[in-house]
C-alpha cells in the first residue's frame, strides 16, 4: 500500500504545481472569450476544448483546481484550529465548559451538513462578486466544519489532563496555561493533523455540491463546482466525452487526498 | 424509563436553543424586515410606509422571539416569501417525498453495505477486500450533485442516488467494526469449538458490534439528509431538500430555518432511538 500513498503524494504535488503556475501553463486567461470557437471539441489550440462561451476549458481547469487546492487546504486549516481551540481548551479544563462544548457540538453535528450550509449560506449576500464568493464559500466551510474534529480533540485532551506526564508537569508547578501550551497542544498535534488532512477532500466535495447548487463560486471565476456544473447541459455531453476529464481529475483528486490520509491518520 | 426522559428532555432542549439560535440569524440576517414589495415602483409613500409597518413589532429582538415562539406554538410556521404558500403547507406535501427516498435510500444502502461487510471479513480474501474498497473509495469521491446529474443523464431511478452515498460510509464502518468485533478472544475461542461460520457471525461478531452498528445508523439518516439537498434540486424531486434549495437561492429564511430545525429534529429522534436501542442491547448483554 506505500507505492499507493507515494503516487498519491506526487500525483498531489503535480496537480498542484500545475495549478500554481497555471498563469504560466495555461492556453488563455480562465475568462478570456474565444467568440469564433465556442463549444469547440479538443485540439491543439485548446487540449480539453472549449465552453459555450468560447472559454479554454484546460485553463478553467487549472485555475479552478487552484482554486480548490488552495482555499479547501485553507478552510481546513481554519476549521481545524478552531476545533482545537474549543475541543481541546474544554477538554483540558473539563466541568460544565466540556459539558456545554459538548452539547454544542452535539447541536452542530445533529444538523445535517448541507441544510446548514444552505442556511447560513442564504444569510449572507448572494450577489457578489467572484472574489467575495469564493471567500464567503470556503469561509463559511471553516467556520462550520469544526463539530466533528472538536468532538474528537475534546475527548483526546480530557483523556491527556489524566495523563501521568501532565500530573508530573502540575506536580512541577506547571500553571494551568503553561501546561496547555507546553505539554497538551503540542501532544495534541497529530490527531489536528489527522483531522486537517481528514476535512480537505470533504471540503472539496461540499465546495463542489455548493457550486452545482449555484450557491459556490460565483462565476467567471472557476471551482471544481462550477466546472462540474457544465456536466448539467445534457445534450452537449452525450456527443462529448471529454466533457468528463474534469470529473475524472476531481475524482483522482479526492482519492489521492482520501489514500494520503488513510496513513496519515494512523499515528494519531 | 429515565433513559427515554433524559433523550427527551435532550431532545426538547436542543431543539429550543436551536429554534433560538434560528431565530436570532434571521433576526440579524442583512435585509431583515425589508419586504420586496416595497421595491415596487407603482406603490406611494403610504403605501410603502404600512408596508414597513408590518414588520416593525419585530424591530425589537424580545418582541421577536416572542411573536417567534408564539406562532410556533400555535403551528403557524409563517410563510413562504419566495413561494408565497404558508409553510406548513409546504412541509406536510414535501416531507413526506423526503422521507420516502431517504427511508430507500438508507435501506439499499445499509443492505449492500452491510452484506460487502459482512462478506469482506466472512470470505477473508485479499482480492474481495481490495475490489469493495475500490468501489467504495470511487463512490466517497464523487459528490451526490455529480450522482444526481449522472443518474438523470442515465434515466435511472434518481431515488437510487441516497443508496450509493449511503453506501461506502457503511460499508467502511462497519467492516472496521466487524473486523475488530471478529478478533475478539470470544470469538476465536467459538471458531476453535468448531461452530460453523454463520452461527459464529450471527451470535458472536454481530451482537458484539451492534450498538455501534446502531450509532452508525443513526449518523447515516444525517449523511441521507443533507444528499436529499442536491439530489432532489437536480432530480426535480419535489422533497424538502429541492424546497431548502429554493428557499436559499430566494433568501426565504423563515422557510429555511424552519426546514433546518424541523431535519434536525428528525434526525435527533434518530440519533436519540439508535442510541436507546444500542444501549439496551449492551445493558442485556451485560
Amino acid at each position: 500500500m506505500k507505492w499507493l500513498r507515494t503516487g498519491a503524494i506526487v500525483f498531489l504535488l503535480l496537480v498542484a504545481a500545475a495549478s500554481l503556475s497555471a498563469d504560466f501553463v495555461a492556453p488563455a486567461h480562465y475568462a478570456y472569450q474565444f467568440r469564433s470557437e465556442t463549444d469547440a471539441p479538443p485540439s491543439y489550440r485548446h487540449p480539453l476544448g472549449t465552453d459555450d462561451l468560447g472559454r479554454d476549458r484546460l485553463s478553467r481547469v487549472l485555475f479552478g483546481t487552484r482554486v480548490s487546492l488552495l482555499l479547501a487546504p485553507a478552510a481546513a486549516w481554519l476549521s481545524s484550529l478552531l476545533a482545537l481551540l474549543v475541543g481541546g481548551i474544554s477538554g483540558f479544563l473539563g466541568g460544565r465548559l466540556e459539558k456545554i462544548v459538548i452539547a454544542a457540538t452535539d447541536l452542530f453535528l445533529s444538523l445535517p451538513w448541507l441544510f446548514l450550509l444552505l442556511t447560513v449560506r442564504a444569510m449572507l449576500p448572494l450577489n457578489v462578486s467572484p472574489m467575495v464568493s469564493v471567500v464567503i464559500t470556503f469561509a463559511l466551510l471553516g467556520c462550520l466544519g469544526w463539530a466533528g474534529a472538536a468532538r474528537v480533540i475534546c475527548a483526546d485532551a480530557r483523556t491527556m489532563r489524566q495523563a501521568d506526564f501532565v500530573l508530573l508537569a502540575r506536580a512541577s508547578g506547571s500553571s494551568g496555561l503553561r501546561l496547555l501550551w507546553r505539554h497538551v497542544l503540542p501532544n495534541l498535534r497529530p490527531i489536528v493533523l489527522a483531522q486537517f488532512w481528514i476535512s480537505i477532500p470533504v471540503f472539496i466535495l461540499t465546495e463542489a455540491n455548493l457550486g452545482m447548487l449555484g450557491l459556490g463560486v460565483t462565476e467567471p471565476l472557476p471551482s471544481w463546482g462550477s466546472l462540474l456544473r457544465e456536466l448539467q447541459s445534457y445534450p452537449a455531453i452525450s456527443g462529448q466525452p471529454w466533457l468528463f476529464i474534469p470529473l475524472l481529475l476531481f475524482v483522482i483528486v479526492v482519492g489521492s487526498f482520501h489514500l494520503v490520509l488513510r496513513t496519515e491518520e494512523l499515528p494519531a | 424509563m429515565r433513559r427515554l426522559r433524559q433523550h427527551a428532555v435532550k431532545l426538547v432542549l436542543t431543539l429550543t436553543v436551536g429554534g433560538f439560535l434560528a431565530a436570532t440569524l434571521v433576526r440579524l440576517a442583512p435585509g431583515f424586515g425589508v419586504d420586496e414589495e416595497q421595491l415596487d415602483t407603482r406603490l406611494n409613500g403610504q403605501s410603502i410606509e404600512s408596508l414597513s409597518h408590518k414588520t416593525e413589532n419585530d424591530e425589537n429582538l424580545l418582541f421577536f422571539y416572542l411573536h417567534y415562539g408564539e406562532r410556533v406554538l400555535h403551528g403557524d410556521l409563517g410563510m413562504s416569501r419566495t413561494l408565497q404558500r404558508p409553510v406548513a403547507q409546504l412541509l406536510s406535501e414535501r416531507l413526506p417525498e423526503t422521507l420516502k427516498s431517504v427511508a430507500l435510500g438508507l435501506a439499499l444502502g445499509w443492505v449492500s453495505g452491510i452484506s460487502l461487510a459482512i462478506l469482506s471479513v466472512i470470505v477473508r480474501s485479499y482480492s474481495l477486500d481490495a475490489l469493495s474498497s475500490l468501489i467504495c473509495g470511487v463512490l466517497l469521491c464523487i459528490p451526490a450533485a455529480v450522482w444526481a446529474l449522472l443518474f438523470v443523464l442515465a434515466r435511472a431511478p434518481e431515488r437510487l442516488v441516497l443508496a450509493l452515498i449511503v453506501l461506502p460510509k457503511i460499508y467502511s464502518f462497519s467492516r472496521n467494526l466487524l473486523v475488530r468485533s471478529a478478533g475478539q478472544p470470544h470469538v476465536l475461542a467459538a471458531h476453535a469449538k468448531g461452530l460453523t461460520t454463520i452461527r459464529v457471525l450471527t451470535w458472536h461478531i454481530l451482537p458484539t458490534a451492534a450498538p455501534q452498528l446502531l450509532a452508525l445508523l443513526g449518523v447515516s439518516v444525517s449523511v441521507a439528509f443533507a444528499a436529499a439537498v442536491p439530489v432532489e434540486a437536480l432530480c426535480d424531486l419535489p422533497g424538502i431538500g429541492q424546497l431548502a434549495w429554493k428557499a436559499a437561492l430566494g433568501r426565504d429564511l423563515y422557510l429555511l430555518t424552519t426546514l433546518s430545525v424541523l431535519v434536525t429534529a428528525i434526525t435527533l429522534l434518530a440519533n436519540s432511538a439508535c442510541e436507546l436501542l444500542g444501549s439496551t442491547i449492551r445493558g442485556s448483554e451485560a
